[in-house]
């Protein structure tokens, strides 16, 4: 038994949700005031200073309302499903390496060969809680919501993952930390004007990861149910969806789960397209624990940048129509993912390194 | 019968949907800015800031019961007020003064004077009404309490709220 591995894995869980939940908290907030804001508002600004504290309400009146059952509802799968909704999010961000190294620790919770898989795999788990939320509630807005909901994360699933490919052609390893490795190394995807820009290589396999980034960030939109691909919860449409029947902490889960999936999406994002932990002139842990601190603000900041992304994009566009929706993915996303492989692939056979 | 609409010919920039969004975003974030800045004028934050000092002189607040030069309650309890109070929100029970009074040529007094602020609409009409000038509209805006008791002025608060009213008012002289 390797107690150090244990130990220092333990802490960085521990560590990981302690921060990852408190971010989920204050994006409730920043949500609320961005929203404001944008809207020509002011927002929630009596708690505390500036309302910082309004989260601590918010979770307080969480915890302190009835946790009614309806008696309608099949009671096994209705408590199954917010633990469902929430679980699979949280769980994504095991394999994302948030930082690079303290005290000779990599500053990552598993460092798996199949990283990427990885994330996909338990990232769609996150459908059954929805599905399993609406069907379970025995109602029928809850139950519309649900049936949106699996067909759209069925089908944006597909563009997520074709859109990935490109980056592990070039590449050619699954694991997340080599993705931030090789970007450390070679720029980032999407900007190869990071490292040496002279190289033509580089700016030809940005045109494929450019595509890449856009069609991933989009499918991650609809993966996480924001807006503009909010049909599961359509308030006009669908009451509040299929969260519907539900109240207090089970409604809570539900809510912060969509909120923790933002922050793996993004997570995710910056790993992939972003270089992850990286910011060109900032060294790396091994120089010293202060720079392995620096690393990790470094990837909540640009994590923190997509998050302020996803708000102000759910503060300016409508939702789309459902055919829309199933449009956009199958007919359009689903294309240019593919025909995007086959560009890197033959930027990658024609210019090999 | 049936209308068709035409539907307009988008050309490929409006067709990428793309550009489209972006402009939309540009909006939006300019609308952030300008909020982050203060440069939009917005809510007034209420308790803190109030209107108090912008209020129009005909403002209409809560009615108020107001004390000569003398210090005697302006009000000669004649009920014209009671009567034309539209949601009857005010109740008065005149007094008499005793013979010897200083004021015993003015011959009748409150001795209680309510006026219910649930009930009452602030139309004025009691300062309208009123021969003697005894009861004004005042600016205050912000009536409060915890229960329907607390909701009723009685005669001290009015006249709390009132204060003097200073110089001779004969309120017909300008009339004359």
């Amino acid at each position: 038994m390797d107690y150090f591995y244990l130990t220092t894995s333990l802490v960085k869980i521990v560590a990981l949700l302690a921060v990852v939940l408190g971010i989920m908290n204050y994006t409730v907030y920043a949500e609320r005031r961005i929203s404001a804001l944008i809207q020509d508002r002011l927002g929630p600004n009596r708690v505390g200073p500036f309302g910082l504290f309004q989260p601590i309400a918010d979770a307080a009146k969480f915890l302190l309302k009835e946790d009614f059952t309806p008696g309608h509802v099949n009671k096994f799968y209705y408590w199954l499903a917010p633990c469902l909704a929430m679980i699979p999010a949280i769980t994504t961000l095991a394999v994302v390496p948030f930082g690079s190294s303290l005290f000779g620790v990599p500053m990552v919770i598993a460092d798996i060969n199949v990283g990427v898989l990885f994330v996909f795999a338990i990232a769609s788990l996150g459908v059954y809680g929805i599905v399993i939320a609406g069907w379970s509630s025995n109602s029928k807005y809850p139950f519309l919501g649900g049936v949106r909901s699996s067909s759209q994360m069925i089908s944006y699933e597909l563009s997520l993952g074709l859109a990935v490919i490109p980056v592990f052609l070039l590449i050619g390893q699954l694991r997340l930390t080599e993705v931030v490795s090789y970007q450390i190394e070679h720029g980032w995807m999407i900007a190869p004007f990071v490292g040496d820009w002279t190289n033509l290589r580089k700016w030809l396999l940005a045109i494929p990861m450019l595509i890449s980034f856009v069609v991933f960030t989009i499918a991650i939109f609809a993966e996480t149910n924001r807006l503009p691909f909010d049909l599961p919860e359509a308030e006009t449409e669908l009451v509040g969806g299929y969260h519907t029947e539900y109240g207090s902490m089970k409604f809570g889960l539900f809510f912060l789960g969509e909120y923790v999936a933002m922050i793996t999406g993004s997570a995710i994002i910056v790993t992939l397209f972003l270089g992850g932990w990286h910011f060109p002139g900032i060294p790396d842990g091994s120089q010293g624990w202060s720079w392995g601190l620096v690393n990790i603000f470094v990837f909540f900041s640009k994590v923190a940048v997509l998050l302020f992304v996803f708000i102000w994009v759910r503060w300016t566009l409508p939702r789309f129509r459902y055919d829309q929706l199933m449009r956009l993915g199958w007919v359009f996303f689903f294309e240019i993912a593919l025909v995007n492989i086959f560009i890197a692939a033959i930027i990658l056979a024609y210019f090999p390194a | 019968m049936a209308i068709t609409v035409s539907r307009p010919k988008l050309n490929w920039r409006e067709r990428a949907y793309l550009p489209a969004i972006l402009s939309g975003m540009a909006i939006t974030i300019k609308h952030f800015r300008n909020m982050l800045f203060g440069r939009t004028k917005v809510t007034m934050q209420y308790p803190e800031e109030k209107w108090d000092n912008q209020m129009p002189e005909h403002y209409r607040g809560a009615p108020a019961l107001v004390r000569d030069d003398t210090g005697r309650v302006r009000c000669v309890a004649c009920q014209l007020c009671e009567f034309i109070c539209p949601p009857r929100a005010i109740k008065i029970i005149p007094g008499e003064f005793a013979a010897g009074d200083r004021f015993a040529k003015v011959e009748k007094f409150p001795q209680e004077f309510d006026i219910d602020m649930i009930r009452c609409i602030y139309c004025g009409l009691c300062e309208e009404v009123c021969p003697e000038q005894a009861i004004y509209l005042r600016k205050d805006y912000a009536i409060t309490g915890f229960t329907r008791a607390d909701m009723v002025h009685n005669k001290e608060k009015l006249l709390e709220i009132g204060g003097v009213m200073h110089g001779v008012v004969l309120k017909w002289n300008e009339k004359k």
